[in-house]
């Protein structure tokens, strides 16, 4: 028998009107269901609809379509029995009262989800441990830096042991350091509570691989794709991907992306002047041609491999870009 | 609600629900916060001086400029005046405690949406938000008074005030000027910028509405009427009445203390009725259009 199902969604779509009144949407029938004690992700780049998504199943924005459930209840007729059980971490925010010090604002937040005090900061202590925020305990937030602003509003999320956790690019922002640290209480706290249920949204691949049972790749609003990663990433066994650093970077690479067998050919900035350029090919037998069509264009090959796909060659290959393109962050980062 | 546990929580389709000793605890906790925000700008001793210089100071404007204009009948309206003045304080700063909060939330500290994630009833997080504001509106008002007595000549004894008339009437104002304040805070959620200019602009109209610094009978009519619908108006003839034991508008005189209770006490109910209901849609109108987490930068 399957699992219980935390979050029900159903043909959610979300329009918005902007300034000048043109309508978008953000959101287009999205449908996705997650099972109780799942770290489901998100993946998608900066306006694919994953916040506004968030948004919706924490209740702070209405679906102009559909129907979503969170722990069983309807997220907008049933929004106060929804949020007594929920909570949120949103990424890159500055959110928080200046004045008063982490410890207070923290268990501040933790009388308003009706915590007992002495246990509030008991586990306020322990969290604060946890993300290196302990000797800042006492520090005003206006004088925390964005990482550590960062840190405390993650323990905020924690703090009522939500039965569902909405994680909206938690490490955004965050040094490498801290962002593995977090990811692992993430990992750490959905295994160890039962019946505990994270929503996890990201642009970062290697976040989404190391995290998620399942997730969504999520694009222009809609939902593309609904798998485990290593399901997702087993849909490009059908084809070769080759990756290499080139010098001079190739003049005009849509032309070789016409080779007979080439299914997708991404050039990206390497390091040195280098060009890193990644190749999706039919078969084994496209890799001549490719090395060939180089060497006639005076392209000399600094470095080879033959990879194994990545949720960025899923990502590539369903919407034919890469994940951050347009939003100048690196998928590496964190 | 229960804390950290290994334990699963309650099944699907179970929501622990809101008690009475939540409410009060949203609101008890509230007050702390409003008043960490309120007295946070200044050393103690520079807070006591400012919040007695500042009300004294415009209130000696009001006088000064009364003194200068005012012949013998108006002259005599000029306790009923200075006690007006002094207690209209609590409408602004009460109404402004209320509904600010959600502008100072969203846009500065950026954490409205979090509050709105706990189990915090936004109507009594609102409320106990603006304690602050009605504790340091009490000194000044007090010290107003007292100043008024000691060196103005308003004839104010607290051996003749009617207590029983002041217990009953002033908090049924101060629950109007907390549904007044969810009405605009309601108007707040959904806009963003000229936000303040929507608090000073209802103030201003019940300044002249309410017979605050001269009585309704001045009024062209059909605005003396309005301000008869208004329960600030019978809010403030009530604790004349108490504090000075006699009436200041002759559209009022009429009245009797028991007739001017229950007209403020029926107002009152309306207007917490309808700003109850009016907030609840204009969440929702928010909720709809995305503003419960808009940062504008106004």
């Amino acid at each position: 028998m399957s699992a219980p199902l935390s979050v029900d969604v159903q043909n959610v779509s979300r329009q918005f009107v902007t300034k000048k009144g043109q309508t978008f949407w953000a959101l287009r029938d999205a449908s996705l269901q997650v099972q109780e004690g799942e770290l489901f992700g998100l993946l998608g780049p900066n306006g694919a609809g994953k916040t506004t998504l968030i948004k919706i199943l924490s209740t702070l924005l209405l679906p102009t379509s559909g129907q979503a459930r969170v722990a069983g209840f309807d997220v907008v007729r049933e929004a106060d029995k929804v949020r007594r059980v929920i909570n949120m971490v949103s990424g890159g925010e500055h959110s928080g009262y200046g004045i008063l010090t982490v410890r207070e604002s923290l268990w501040l937040f933790s009388q308003f989800h009706g915590l007992p005090s002495k246990a509030a900061l008991a586990r306020i202590d322990e969290l604060l441990e946890v993300v290196g925020l302990a000797q800042h305990a006492h520090t005003r937030i206006n004088k925390l830096s964005t990482g550590m602003r960062q840190k405390m509003n993650f323990v905020r999320g924690f703090l009522n042991d939500p039965r569902v956790l909405f994680l909206d690019e938690p490490t955004l922002g965050l040094d490498v350091e801290t962002s593995r640290i977090l990811r692992s209480y993430v990992k750490r706290w959905v295994k160890e509570k039962p019946g505990r249920t994270i929503l996890l949204t990201t642009h970062y691949m290697a976040e989404a691989d190391e995290l998620c049972d399942r997730l969504a790749i999520i694009e222009g609003g809609r939902i593309l794709a609904c798998d485990t990663p290593a399901n997702l990433k087993r849909t490009m066994q059908d084809e070769v991907v080759l990756r290499m650093e080139v010098y001079p970077s190739l003049a005009e690479p849509q032309r070789l992306a016409q080779l007979p067998g080439v299914l997708r050919l991404v050039p990206d900035r390497g390091q040195n002047g280098h060009q890193v350029l990644t190749w999706g090919l039919a078969d084994d037998g496209v890799i001549g041609t490719v090395i060939q069509a180089l060497q006639q264009d005076g392209v000399r090959i600094l470095r080879l491999e033959k990879a194994d796909p990545t949720l960025e060659d899923v990502f590539m290959r369903m919407v034919g870009r890469r994940l951050t393109d347009g939003n100048g962050q690196s998928n590496h980062s964190a | 609600m229960a804390v950290e546990t290994n334990a699963a929580p309650a099944p699907a389709g179970h929501s622990p629900a809101v008690t009475w000793r939540d409410r009060w605890q949203t609101f008890r906790l509230s007050a702390w916060l409003g008043w960490q925000v309120e007295s946070n700008w200044a050393d103690p001793l520079l807070f006591a001086v400012y919040s007695m210089a500042k009300p004294i100071a415009s209130a000696l404007i009001l006088v000064i400029m009364y003194r200068i204009i005012a012949n013998e009948t108006a002259e005599a309206l000029f306790p009923g005046m200075y006690v007006g003045n002094a207690l209209f304080m609590y409408v602004g700063a009460l109404m402004f405690g209320v509904s600010w909060v959600i502008m100072e939330e969203r846009e500065y500290f950026q954490i409205l949406k979090y509050i709105y994630l706990s189990t915090a009833s936004m109507y009594w997080y609102l409320a106990g938000r603006a304690v602050a504001k009605f504790l340091i509106t009490t000194l000044a008002v007090v010290i107003l008074l007292a100043f008024g007595a000691a060196f103005l000549d308003l004839p104010l004894r607290l051996s003749q005030v009617d207590w029983g008339l002041f217990a009953t009437v002033f908090p049924l104002g101060i629950l109007t000027m907390i549904g007044l304040g969810y009405l605009l805070a309601g108007v707040l959620l959904i806009s963003a910028r000229h936000g303040s200019g929507y608090v000073e602009s209802v103030a201003g109209a019940l300044y002249l509405l309410c017979g605050v610094v001269f009585p309704l009978d001045v009024l062209p009519g059909w605005l003396a009427a309005a301000g008869k619908v208004i329960p600030v108006t019978y809010w403030l003839e009530g604790l004349r009445r108490a504090l000075l034991g006699q009436s200041f508008a002759q559209a009022l005189a009429g009245y009797s203390d028991g007739q001017i209770v229950l007209w403020l006490a029926i107002s009152t109910v309306v207007t917490l009725g309808v700003s109850v209901w009016f907030f609840g849609r204009m969440d929702h109108v928010a909720r709809s259009r995305g503003l419960i987490d808009q940062v504008t930068e106004h």
